[in-house]
C-alpha cells in the first residue's frame, strides 16, 4: 500500500499528465449527496467536451442506516477523449467516504487503483457500523491499491470556520470538497458547478457560500497539500459535429412521448402510478404542461392504463409508464386496448425481478411477458431503448406504430438507460417526418367500425362525431363492432390480430451487421448492452479475431431479413441480462440457427471484459465443433 | 349536421340496434327504458354521449344505447371514464356498473372517482348478487346470505353503498329504485345538473337470483311503507298514509309522527347526517331511504387537470418542440 497524506507532502513539481479516458466511482452514505457529486462531475466533463456515460448506483431504501453497507450509494462515470460506450467496467479511482461504501466497492476497483478515502469518517463507531471487524485503511484490505487519505470531516470544517451554519450543516458541504478535490485532479473548470450553486440554493445564500467555498478547498486542496502525485487532462471527445446536450433516459423519454404525439398532432396523455424507476417519466412529463401535455397520477397502476386508454377511446394519445410489477398489474387491461384496437404507450423501465425483486438495479427481463404476458392470444408490437440518447428516437416511434396500426404498443428501458447520462447529439427538428392521424368522421357505405387499411389497421373514431356512434368492447367483436360469439369470426379476428402486429415489421429497418456479414460468431444484443457489447467486441478484432455483431431494436415483431443475415454465421450469442428470454424467441422464430445463450442477472450491468473472454471462449468452442 | 336542423328526439333514437338479453323480467329492461327517455327528453345529443361500464348484468348496458359506448373491464369503468372525460371535458360521459364491479374489483377506482369529482353521473345497479356468474353474494349482501360459494352463509358484513360514497367525499349520492319510472327520472335529472360525479344507486330486481330482499322492501305494495324518499327542503315522512315521519335525536335517528318529522338537508357541512341516514338499512324496524343523499359543490378533476395546461401555457407560452430538445446546456463540436 502506497499513502499519500496531508503529513506527507511529495516533493517536487506536479506533472500534467494526459489521460484518454477515466473511470471514477463516488461511493458514500446515501446521506453523503453522492448522486449530485457524480452529476456534477459529469456535467462539467460533458460541458468541456468530454464524452461519457454513467452509471448510478443506489439503495432502494431512501434513507437506510447511516454508515451501513446497505446504505452505500454510488455513482460511476466515464470520461472520455474518445468515443464511449459504457460506463466502464473498472473504476481507476475510488472515492470513498466511509468505511462502508470503501468496503462495498474495493472489488471493483481496479488492480492498482487510486482510493481516496475520508479517514474522518473511520472511527470505531464507524467501523462497527459498518461490520468491519479491523480497520481497512490498516489491515492490508488496500494492499495493491494507491491509497490517499484525506480527513475531509476536519478540512471541511477548517474551511467553513467563518460559515454560519450549525456544525451537522457544514458537515453536509462534504460532497463539494471532494468533488473539488476531483476537479483538481482532473484539470475540470469549477464554474459550472458554481453557478450551479448559486442557481440551487438562490433561496439560501448561506448555503450557497458554504458549498462554493468547500467546493474552493478541495481545489486548492489539490494544489497545496500535494496530495496526488500530479494533476491529469482527459482532452475533448472528437464527437461527430453537431450540437449536444448532456441527458438521461427518463428525461429523453420523456421528451420523445411529447414529440410523438406532436408528430401525430394529438393531445398526449400521460397517466402513471409512481414506482421505481420509471416515476421520472412522469415527474419529466408533468413539468412539460406548457407543451400541452396532460398528467394523470392515477389510484393504482390498473387505473393508470385504463385511463390512458379512455383517453385514447377520446382521441387523444393515451401514455402510460411503469416497472415489472406495475406490468403485471396492467396484463388485462392491455388485453382491452389489444382487443379495442386502440393506440397506447406503454413504457416499462425493467427492473430486476421477480415480485419487488432489486428495484433499483438492471435487468431485461420483462422480454417474453411484454411480447406473450396476457390472456389469450394478445400480441402487441415491442420496441427497445438501447441508450438514455437514444429514448427520444424511441419514444417517437412507439408513437408511431401506435397511431398507424391502432395498436398498443410496449417500449422497453430499463434502470441502466433510464437514470444513466450521455451525450445527447440534438436532432433536427425540421428533419423529423411527422405521422399525423386522421380520424374517420364519415361513413362510407362500407364503413365498418372494424375495417381494415392497408397496414390492417382499423378507423379510428372519436366520440362527439355525430352519425358515428358505436360501441366497443373487451368482448370479441364481428367487423361491425357488434358482439360476436360465432367462431369463424373469432378465428378471423385472432388472425387479422396477429397479421396486423406482424405487418409492423414491412416498416422498420432490418439491422445493419457491424464487422464481416458471414464468419463463425454473431453476437445479437437488444436493449441497454449496446454500448457493452459494441466495446466487447472491438477488443475481440483489436486482438486479431473475427466477430460481429448486431443489435434489435424492435424486438416484437422482429425485423425482416435476421434469418438470411443469422445463416452466415455458425454460431450466435445472444448476451442478455436475463435468463434466455432473447434465445428462447429467436429459437421459436428463426429455428433453423445455432444460439448459444450468455445471462447474466446480478442487477449490474455486462462488464466489457467478461463479455469479450465469453466471445472468445464461444469462439474457441465454435472451432472445435 | 346542427342542433337547430334536429327535430326533437325521442327514445328510439337512443335506442342501438342489439338485441337486449337480459333475462326476461329483470330490472335492468325498466333502467335502460328510463335512460333513454330521460336523454331523449332531455334534449342530448347522442354523439356527445358516451356510456362507459365495467363487467358484469348492468354493464351490458352500453351496447343497447345508440351514443358511444365502451364496455370496459372488471371494476375499471371509472377508471376509463377519468380518461375519457379528462381527454375531452365536452363530452357527457356515464358510467354504467353494478354492486360487484364498482364496490368489489373496482372500489379502488370508485373511491378515487368521487374523490376527484369529475363531471360524470355514475348509474349503480345494486341487487345484491353477482347475477352474470350466476349467483354468488356480493359485497352488498346481508351477512347471512346463502347461495352457491356461501352453502352456509355469508360473513362479511356488507358496505352501505351510499355511506362508501360518502365516505369517498362523494359531492352527490342518491338512490332511486328501478321499477319507479317518476323517481327514477327525477333522481336522474338531478344527477345530470350536477356539475361533479353523480353516484346514483339504483336498487334492480334481480328476479332470477335475489328477488327476495326487492320482495320486502321495494315491490309496489309495499314500497309506500318500506321506503322513504328524501327530498331536500322536505319533512322526512313516508308511509301510504304519509302519517309516518323520521328525526334525528343526538346521534341518532327515530321515527316519530310525521308532523313532528325533520325537514331533510343534503347540503350539510358534514356527511354525518346522510351517513346515519344511509345506515338505516341495518334495521328493518326503519325504511329504506331513497333520494338525494347529499349534493354539495367542489372542484371538477377535469377541469383542474386542464387548466394547468392552460396556466401553464399562459405563464411560460406555448412549448415549441425546440425549447425541451435544445433545453439546459448544450454545447456544439464544429
Ligand atoms: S341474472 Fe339477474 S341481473 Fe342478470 S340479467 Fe338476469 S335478472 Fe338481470
Amino acid at each position: 500500500m502506497t499513502t499519500t497524506s496531508a503529513q506527507d507532502p511529495q516533493p517536487g513539481e506536479l506533472p500534467l499528465q494526459q489521460l484518454d479516458r477515466v473511470v471514477i466511482r463516488f461511493a458514500g452514505d446515501s446521506g453523503d449527496g453522492m448522486q449530485v457529486t457524480g452529476n456534477q462531475f459529469t456535467r462539467t466533463s460533458a460541458l468541456f467536451g468530454n464524452d461519457l456515460a454513467t452509471l448510478p448506483d443506489f439503495p432502494a431504501e431512501i434513507r437506510a442506516p447511516a454508515g451501513t453497507r446497505p446504505g452505500v450509494s454510488g455513482f460511476q462515470l466515464q470520461f472520455s477523449s474518445e468515443d464511449i460506450h459504457t460506463p466502464g467496467d473498472a473504476p481507476d479511482v475510488l472515492v470513498a467516504m466511509n468505511p462502508a461504501a470503501l468496503m462495498v466497492n474495493i472489488g471493483t476497483l481496479k488492480p492498482g487503483g487510486v482510493i481516496v478515502v475520508n479517514t474522518g469518517a473511520f472511527r470505531e463507531t464507524d467501523l462497527k457500523k459498518a461490520k468491519c471487524d479491523t480497520n481497512p485503511l490498516e489491515d492490508g484490505t488496500l494492499e495493491g491499491y494507491r491509497v490517499i487519505e484525506v480527513d475531509i470531516n476536519a478540512r471541511v470544517n477548517e474551511a467553513l470556520a467563518e460559515s454560519p451554519l450549525s456544525n451537522k450543516d457544514r458537515q453536509r458541504c462534504k460532497n463539494f470538497y471532494t468533488l473539488g478535490l476531483m476537479y483538481w485532479v482532473y484539470s475540470r473548470p469549477l464554474e459550472p458547478t458554481l453557478a450551479w450553486l448559486e442557481e440551487k440554493f438562490a433561496k439560501k445564500p448561506e448555503l450557497v457560500e458554504a458549498n462554493q467555498l468547500a467546493l474552493k478547498a478541495g481545489y486548492n486542496a489539490g494544489d497545496i497539500r500535494e496530495l496526488f502525485q500530479g494533476q491529469y487532462e482527459v482532452p475533448k471527445a472528437k464527437l461527430a459535429p453537431g450540437t449536444y446536450r448532456n441527458i438521461m433516459g427518463n428525461e429523453a423519454l420523456a421528451i420523445g412521448l411529447v414529440a410523438g404525439a406532436r408528430l401525430a398532432n394529438l393531445k398526449p396523455v400521460f397517466c402513471s402510478y409512481p414506482i421505481t424507476p420509471a416515476s421520472g417519466v412522469l415527474e419529466a412529463l408533468a413539468a412539460y404542461k406548457n407543451h400541452g401535455i396532460v398528467t394523470i397520477q392515477s389510484e393504482d397502476e390498473i387505473a393508470a392504463i385504463c385511463s390512458a386508454i379512455g383517453a385514447s377511446f377520446s382521441g387523444a394519445l393515451g401514455m402510460t409508464g411503469t416497472s415489472g410489477p406495475g406490468m403485471a398489474l396492467k396484463g388485462e387491461a392491455m388485453g382491452l386496448a389489444i382487443s379495442t384496437e386502440l393506440p397506447l404507450v406503454i413504457v416499462d423501465v425493467q427492473r430486476a425481478g421477480p415480485s419487488t425483486g432489486m428495484p433499483t438495479k438492471v435487468e431485461q427481463s420483462d422480454l417474453l411477458s411484454s411480447i406473450y404476458g396476457r390472456n389469450g392470444d394478445a400480441p402487441m408490437p415491442v420496441i427497445a431503448i438501447s441508450k438514455p440518447s437514444d429514448a427520444f428516437d424511441m419514444a417517437i416511434e412507439a408513437c408511431r406504430i401506435a397511431v398507424q396500426y391502432m395498436t398498443p404498443v410496449i417500449l422497453l428501458s430499463d434502470n441502466f438507460i433510464a437514470n444513466g447520462a450521455e451525450p445527447w447529439p440534438l436532432p433536427d427538428l425540421d428533419a423529423m417526418e411527422p405521422f399525423e392521424v386522421e380520424f374517420t368522421t364519415e361513413k362510407s357505405d362500407d364503413f365498418l367500425s372494424f375495417g381494415r387499411n392497408e397496414n390492417l389497421a382499423r378507423p379510428w373514431v372519436k366520440p362527439g362525431t355525430p352519425g358515428m356512434e358505436f360501441r366497443i368492447g373487451g368482448l370479441e367483436k364481428a367487423p361491425t363492432s357488434n358482439i360476436s360469439y360465432d367462431p369463424d369470426n373469432h378465428q378471423a379476428m385472432t388472425d387479422l390480430r396477429h397479421a396486423k402486429v406482424r405487418k409492423v415489421a414491412d416498416s422498420i429497418p432490418t439491422p445493419e451487421v457491424e464487422g464481416p456479414e458471414s464468419g463463425e460468431l454473431l453476437v445479437v444484443g437488444w436493449g441497454s448492452t449496446v454500448g457493452i457489447l459494441k466495446q466487447a467486441c472491438d477488443r475481440v478484432r483489436a486482438g486479431g479475431k473475427d466477430v460481429s455483431r448486431l443489435h434489435l431494436t424492435h424486438v416484437w415483431p422482429l425485423p425482416h431479413g435476421l434469418d438470411e443475415i443469422f445463416s452466415k454465421f455458425d454460431r450466435i450469442l445472444v448476451p442478455e441480462m436475463n435468463v434466455e428470454q432473447m434465445t428462447v424467441l429467436l429459437r421459436g422464430e428463426l429455428p433453423e440457427h445455432t444460439y448459444v445463450s450468455y445471462n447474466k442477472v446480478t442487477g449490474q450491468p455486462f462488464l466489457v471484459a467478461e463479455v469479450a473472454e465469453r466471445i472468445e471462449a464461444t469462439l474457441a468452442e465454435t472451432k472445435k465443433a | 349536421m346542427t342542433d337547430i336542423a334536429q327535430p326533437k328526439r325521442t327514445k328510439k333514437d337512443f335506442a342501438s340496434d342489439q338485441e337486449v338479453r337480459w333475462c326476461p323480467g329483470c330490472g335492468d329492461y325498466a333502467i335502460l327504458n328510463a335512460v333513454q327517455k330521460y336523454l331523449a327528453d332531455a334534449g342530448k345529443d347522442p354523439a356527445k354521449t358516451v356510456f362507459v361500464s365495467g363487467i358484469g348484468c348492468s354493464s351490458r348496458f352500453p351496447y343497447y344505447m345508440n351514443t358511444y359506448g365502451f364496455h370496459t373491464i372488471h371494476g375499471r369503468a371509472p377508471a376509463v371514464a377519468t380518461g375519457v372525460k379528462v381527454a375531452n371535458p365536452d363530452l357527457d360521459v356515464w358510467i354504467v356498473t353494478g354492486d360487484g364491479d364498482s364496490l368489489s374489483i373496482g372500489g379502488n377506482h370508485l373511491a378515487h372517482i368521487l374523490r376527484r369529482n369529475l363531471d360524470v353521473n355514475i348509474l349503480m345497479f345494486n341487487n345484491e348478487i353477482y347475477g352474470l356468474t350466476k349467483g354468488q353474494y356480493s359485497p352488498t349482501s346481508p351477512v347471512g346470505t346463502k347461495k352457491k360459494s356461501t352453502p352456509m352463509g355469508s360473513i362479511d358484513r356488507p358496505f352501505e353503498p351510499a355511506q362508501f360514497a360518502l365516505g369517498s367525499q362523494a359531492t352527490f349520492v342518491a338512490r332511486t329504485i328501478d321499477q319507479d319510472i317518476q323517481h327514477m327520472t327525477k333522481t336522474l335529472a338531478a344527477a345530470d345538473a350536477h356539475r361533479g360525479t353523480s353516484f346514483i344507486e339504483i336498487l334492480q330486481n334481480c328476479v332470477i337470483f335475489n328477488k327476495d330482499f326487492y320482495a320486502a322492501n321495494v315491490e309496489r305494495k309495499v314500497r309506500a311503507d318500506r321506503t322513504i324518499d328524501l327530498v331536500p327542503g322536505e319533512p322526512m315522512i313516508y308511509g301510504k298514509e304519509r302519517d309516518k315521519g323520521l328525526r334525528f335525536n343526538g346521534f341518532e335517528i327515530e321515527r316519530c309522527a310525521a308532523d313532528e318529522a325533520d325537514v331533510w338537508r343534503a347540503d350539510t357541512k358534514s356527511t354525518a347526517p346522510a351517513v346515519i341516514l344511509a345506515g338505516m338499512r341495518d334495521d328493518p324496524e326503519m325504511p329504506v331511504p331513497v333520494g338525494l343523499f347529499r349534493s354539495v359543490e367542489a372542484p371538477n378533476y377535469e377541469i383542474g387537470v386542464n387548466a394547468q395546461v392552460d396556466d401553464a401555457v399562459a405563464v411560460k407560452g406555448a412549448g415549441a418542440l425546440e425549447d425541451l430538445v435544445y433545453a439546459g446546456e448544450t454545447w456544439t463540436v464544429e
